[in-house]
């Protein structure tokens, strides 16, 4: 269909020629875009002529992968958009694990991609791939550019749709004839979608019921997820809490919404949850979803989840309400104004009893691990990261066991604290989030817990934290196993190791890595080979000093952990079952 | 149960990739799918019948509702509606006796003969779903050649807000 020509043009009179590429430029810029991740090529040279000259900061990763990671990371770290660039073809193809990660976990990301220009699409050119037929499935949205009269509008229209309503990535594919070609078009000030109305205005009655069902209830829990933390409700949900006194439950996405070290906080539920948070969503009478998705990994079986409870959804998605658990009431908006109406309607009130109980819980099952000497347990890992960084470091993670380390042994107190792929669980994930992040958030302390396993899957972006002088702290747990899923062998699968030794060629079942010969690879050299400082460490007692001096460095530095390969992650309600039958540690 | 579902959705190269990628993803199957132009030329209705229970069709109507560039999802099972589809169906005819009891039987749907071979009729009905699925028993005796469906259309019976 061809759209009606514009004639917008500056107010003067005087009509400015641009090139489609100068016009993605202003629009970034215009968007307030402060760093770029890109990866040049073919299809995007006319937009890399015109970055030569851009007032934004522009990062080169090692892969596109990376590039969509960074960007991630950036925006979970500050809320922001987070923009990359990347050619047509392997280029754009090379986004898709990144896109759909951030597309799972709702974080708002604008990824420009390179065609071949718009007379060649079809005939199989050369770097040609259907970018918007393959990123259709893992973007809230996608553009293809067909006339450069559209693409202010856009550039402008996807940072709309990227960061409103329940945020999400959106890919603008751009023909190379198109960046070539001029426009007087220019970038809009509002942006107005016949469609796409993100703004929804939450039912004042629903308040009112919940807030009668918080009033009425005597054993009420807040299960908050990542929504609270994309809609920028953490004091909100502090307030709430306090007010009513809620004992509160937080997702893996929800992590550092509510203060850990407060004592309504029953930290992490589901799978890999803390027994306190599981026990207490199985007795409530009063389960108030904020922002969370009720995951298979928080509810198991669905039909034993929070079966005493009255459950009420809080979703700025309609289509997550009462998507997989029943939902008593449901309340459709933005979380902060659904809260903030919320809060004068609830009575100030004590439930003594109640948070008692879960007091007794939390005591009786914190998050434990045995002693072992000298030798390394991952879980004290995490807890020192936790007390040398005084709790201020952002952790960012990989996908596996010390993912969950990371989120049950650190005490996370702000939101953004914690980042990490929840939904879909994207190993190679952590090391170029971390960087993103740290981009980002420059003062603050950044650490990258990651594996061994998912370290290697992105390794090549070390050179980046060095290239740009980054201070960041990459924490490799070093278990010489792709450890969540020989726990799972261990558990499920009688112990059958398959295909998840790393390291070395005819180690024995859990030997120790040092009591084996050579490391394969040799992450301290391969450090060293990237330019960043690299340190082993074998023993318990070197594990803070050590920390502490990475964190002083002011470098980029390696840390690789020895830990013992037999540690597994505890508490575990197996998949699809329920809080009955949790373990809380190896039996 | 069977469900008629109209969208508005913007005239946009992609949005139908969009939404059908969007159904067939979740494993639900579309029965029937039409999509046309409307008054407003920068606006295309579709109209998707999809075989589900409730929850799979409220949450297919969310999933679609959320789309960019849908404008408005009505269930119009939910409401009173009128639903028509068409019909295209070549019957084999071997000769003048078979011919003309074909030609009866389709009168009697208020079917027309639209095309007359030497060895088939091509008959073109219309009817909603209930009156096609008679039509298609009554005539399954006959040798059915071959058979096209425009898809269902459906559009309300009191119009609520314009769009219906």
């Amino acid at each position: 269909m061809k759209k009606e020509i514009k004639n917008k043009k500056f107010s003067d009179g005087e009509i400015a020629e641009r090139s489609g590429a100068q016009c993605v430029v202003d629009g970034l810029v215009k968007a307030g875009c402060d760093v770029l991740f890109g990866y040049p090529g073919g299809a995007v040279l006319d937009i890399f002529n015109c970055l030569y000259d851009a007032p934004f900061h522009f990062v080169l990763p090692r892969h596109e992968q990376g590039a969509v990671h960074m960007a991630d990371g950036y925006a979970r770290a500050t809320g922001k958009v987070g923009c990359c660039l990347v050619t047509s073809g392997p280029g754009a193809t090379n986004t898709i694990t990144g896109l759909a990660t951030a597309y799972m976990d709702g974080i708002p990301l604008v990824c420009i991609s390179g065609q071949v220009p718009l007379s060649m699409i079809g005939n199989d050119a050369f770097q040609e791939a259907d970018v918007v037929g393959i990123t259709r499935p893992v973007t809230k949205h996608n553009f293809l550019v067909r006339n450069v009269d559209d693409l202010p509008d856009i550039i402008a229209q996807a940072f709309y749709i990227a960061s409103t309503g329940k945020p999400g990535p959106v890919v603008i594919d751009i023909p190379k004839d198109i960046q070539r070609q001029t426009t007087t078009c220019i970038e809009p000030d509002t942006v107005e979608m016949r469609a796409y109305k993100p703004h929804v205005d939450f039912n004042p009655a629903e308040i009112e019921q919940l807030a009668a069902l918080i009033n009425g209830s005597h054993a009420p829990v807040l299960y908050v997820g990542g929504g609270a933390i994309a809609g920028d409700a953490a004091g909100e949900i502090t307030e709430l809490a306090r007010k009513a006194d809620i004992p509160v439950v937080t997702t893996l996405m929800g992590l550092g919404a509510f203060p850990e070290d407060d004592p309504l906080a029953l930290k992490m539920l589901g799978m890999h949850g803390s027994a306190a948070a599981n026990y207490a969503v199985d007795r409530c009478d009063l389960l108030i979803s904020a922002g969370a998705r009720f995951d298979d990994r928080v509810t198991g079986k669905i039909s034993e989840f929070a079966k005493r409870a009255a459950i009420v959804h809080i979703d700025i998605d309609r289509s997550s309400v009462g998507k997989s658990v029943r939902c008593d009431l449901g309340v459709v908006g933005y979380i902060k104004p659904v809260l903030q109406a919320l809060l004068p309607l609830v009575k100030q009130t004590k439930h003594s009893e109640w948070v008692e109980q879960t007091t007794r819980w939390k005591e009786r099952h914190p998050f434990s691990y045995p002693d072992k000497g000298e030798v390394i347990m991952p879980q004290y890992v995490v807890e020192q990261i936790c007390a040398v960084s005084n709790g201020k470091a952002t952790v960012v993670t990989d996908v596996g066991q010390h993912q969950m380390w990371a989120a049950q042994h650190y005490t996370y107190t702000r939101p953004r604290s914690f980042i990490s792929s929840g939904g879909l669980g994207t190993m190679g994930f952590g090391l170029p989030a971390a960087i993103g992040a740290k981009f980002g958030c420059p003062d603050d302390p950044v650490v990258c817990v990651t594996g061994d396993g998912g370290v290697q899957m992105n390794f090549q972006e070390l050179v980046v934290p060095v290239e740009h002088k980054l201070p960041l702290v990459i924490a490799i747990f070093n278990n010489g196993y792709l450890g969540m899923v020989r726990q799972w062998q261990e558990i499920f699968y009688s112990t059958r190791y398959s295909g998840v030794a790393l390291g070395q060629e005819g180690r024995l079942r859990m030997q120790r890595i040092e009591e084996a010969s050579g490391y394969l690879p040799d992450f301290i050299k391969l450090a060293d080979a990237h330019g960043a400082v690299a340190r082993r460490i074998f023993n318990k007692s070197e594990v803070t000093p050590a920390l502490q001096e990475a964190f002083e460095s002011g470098k980029t530095c390696v840390l690789e952990f020895i830990v013992d390969p037999e540690a597994n992650v505890f508490p575990m309600i197996p998949p699809g079952h329920d809080v009955s039958s949790m373990m809380l540690r190896s039996v | 149960m069977k469900n008629i579902i109209n969208c508005l959705v913007e005239n946009e190269p992609g949005v139908l990739a969009r939404i059908v990628g969007l159904i067939s993803g979740r494993g639900y199957n579309i029965e029937t799918l039409n999509v046309g132009p409307t008054l407003d030329r920068q606006v295309s209705k579709m109209t998707i019948v999809v075989l589900g229970d409730e929850k799979i069709i409220e949450q297919v109507i969310h999933q679609v509702s959320k789309q960019v560039n849908v404008i408005e999802v009505v269930n119009m099972t939910k409401k009173r509606h009128l639903n028509r589809e068409m019909i295209l169906v070549r019957v084999a005819s071997k000769d003048h006796a078979a011919r003309i009891e074909i030609v009866d039987l389709a009168n009697l749907f208020d079917a027309s003969v639209i095309a007359v071979q030497e060895d088939s009729v091509t008959l073109q009905m219309v009817g909603d779903q209930e009156h096609i699925a008679d039509f298609l028993r009554l005539f399954t005796p006959y040798h059915i050649i071959d058979i096209s469906r425009s898809g269902v259309i459906a559009v309300g019976r009191e119009d609520v807000n314009g769009n219906g």
